[in-house]
């Protein structure tokens, strides 16, 4: 890859530890990616914020560079371990909440937007067609590039940072042009959005960087979350375009076979003693139709809702939040299902999910089983 | 060899897995373990390995785990895949482990449990012991 004059000094280290660490971590990443230059990006999105994923290590490192590290464009932060408004309410020790606090006081010290939110697309304005940006987040980097016309590659928690104090990212991959080499034809009859969501999972083992997926009808603001989720979780796939694309590519079938293995791997218990809605996290949009779907009913177990602070404001100002509060729902803002350290499994043997990102991260980190139901079936199962 | 992503020299037992590795949630960060029971790997510890396998998946706060493993010594000595992906390639840069792409002749090849050193500066970097 190469370097302008300017870059070259920061590698080196003549503009100090902070700007030659973030360029080492741009040239690793142009180096696995065969990209020949840096260009400049308008938007980093951050992940690495909960302290349950990041530990010790990963809280110390980031107090120690917010000493002197500042980000140089906009930033924003994916979701933290719990909501400050009802940790209380959970039992989460005081060496959690004290080094989750350190995190969050670190990111803010170095500039960054404190949105705690999986869902950057769906609460802040989506720059102009064709804007380079830098997503950490899985889900995130598949719907900026598969929906809102932007262009990201699938980036690490190290290479976003990276690209925050630098303002630069590796230009390769997704960040030109990417033709596909697989299509995948979609065979399900009348999917919803766990369908949408095995899909997505599917794709993404056995795409590559990019693929066409065929076969698809409209998809609701649920689904194509659900998808992008989906895709995040199982592969290195950022992006899906949708049609049969070039006639060359390998075309291989999504249908009740390939949908049952998925399931077959992430769906381990009959039923869950809690339920949890919202990895990716929900928007107003979704807070808005479960409100109307839970119009007279209340869960019979616990239920979790995930959403980011902003939209819960919006909600409160709306009044849905007293609706569902009323329906036995539990509302938390700045954290998600995915790596929650609030859902333990030596109180909770199983989880009631429509999400498969949650399922896949509930089972294997969480440890509990996982009850995969779409959200209808949820509400009909679960509530009266 | 196809590319030398962080360099470095080491000798170690490989550990090889034909199934790609998502950092995040599936290695426990203390012990270097796999904890996914879907996983040829399952239950095994990545600690102190030459860990061979096709790319990492998943998650990109998987580079936190791979920094933390580090921190933990519980991390591989080197790691070689056959597909360079962001969250393997910069959690290596910053916890300075040597990773390395390798063709996929030369990944059928390498079998688990062989002795081997890499050294990445050598025109031949993978020597079998």
């Amino acid at each position: 890859m190469e370097l302008t004059k300017d870059e070259y000094s920061a590698l080196k280290g003549e503009q100090g530890e902070i700007l030659q660490m973030a360029y080492r971590i741009l040239v690793a990443t142009g180096e696995a990616t065969d990209a020949e230059k840096l260009v400049p990006i308008e938007w980093a999105h951050l992940s690495g914020v909960n302290y349950n994923t990041i530990g010790d290590a990963g809280e110390e490192f980031l107090s120690s560079i917010s000493k002197n590290a500042r980000v140089k464009i906009k930033t924003t932060l994916n979701p933290m371990g719990f909501d400050i408004d009802n940790v209380s309410n959970y039992g989460l020790d005081e060496n959690f909440i004290s080094k989750q606090l350190s995190i969050r006081n670190s990111y803010e010290t170095m500039g960054v937007t404190p949105s705690f939110s999986c869902i950057p697309y769906e609460i802040f304005d989506i720059p102009k067609n064709g804007t380079q940006v830098a997503f950490a987040e899985s889900n995130a980097a598949i719907h900026a590039n598969s929906y809102d016309n932007l262009k990201t590659n699938k980036e690490s928690a190290f290479s976003a940072l990276a690209s925050a104090i630098t303002g630069k990212s590796p230009f390769s991959s997704l960040r030109k042009e990417d033709t596909p080499n697989i299509t995948i034809r979609m065979k399900v009859k009348n999917p919803d959005e766990l369908v949408y969501g095995m899909l997505g999972f599917f794709a993404g083992k056995v795409g590559d960087t990019s693929v066409n997926i065929s076969g698809l009808g409209g998809m609701d603001n649920r689904e194509s979350k659900a998808m992008c989720g989906g895709m995040g979780t199982s592969g290195t796939c950022a992006k899906f375009l949708f049609g049969e694309g070039d006639s060359d590519c390998e075309k291989i079938d999504f249908d009740e076979k390939e949908m049952q293995n998925v399931h077959d791997e992430l769906n381990t218990a009959e039923t869950g003693d809690l339920i949890t809605l919202g990895s990716p996290q929900l928007g107003l949009k979704e807070i808005s139709d479960l409100t109307s779907k839970l119009k007279g009913r209340s869960f019979k177990k616990r239920c979790m809702i995930f959403c980011p602070r902003t939209v819960k404001e919006q909600a409160r100002k709306i009044g849905y939040t007293n609706e569902l509060e009323r329906a036995g729902c539990e509302i938390l803002s700045d954290c998600c299902t995915c790596l929650s350290p609030l859902i333990n499994k030596d109180n909770v043997d199983a989880v009631t999910t429509n999400s498969i990102k949650g399922a896949f991260y509930l089972k294997n980190s969480n440890g509990v089983g996982v009850n995969l139901k779409p959200l209808l079936q949820i509400i009909e199962d679960e509530t009266r | 060899m196809k590319k030398t992503l962080v360099s470095g020299k080491v000798c170690g037992i490989v550990l090889k897995s034909n199934n790609p590795i998502n950092f995040l949630g599936t290695v426990d960060k203390k012990t270097g373990i796999i904890t996914d029971k879907n996983h040829d790997l399952f239950d095994k510890s990545i600690k102190d390995t030459i860990l061979v396998f096709p790319s990492g998946v998943g998650s990109s706060v998987g580079a936190y785990t791979i920094y933390s493993i580090k921190s933990n010594n519980t991390a591989p000595l080197a790691m070689i895949c056959q597909k360079a992906d962001l969250t393997v390639a910069t959690g290596c840069a910053l916890s300075n482990i040597p990773l390395i792409t390798i063709s996929d002749e030369e990944f059928s090849s390498i079998e688990n449990g062989m002795n081997i050193s890499l050294d990445t500066d050598s025109p031949n970097p993978i020597q079998y012991q």
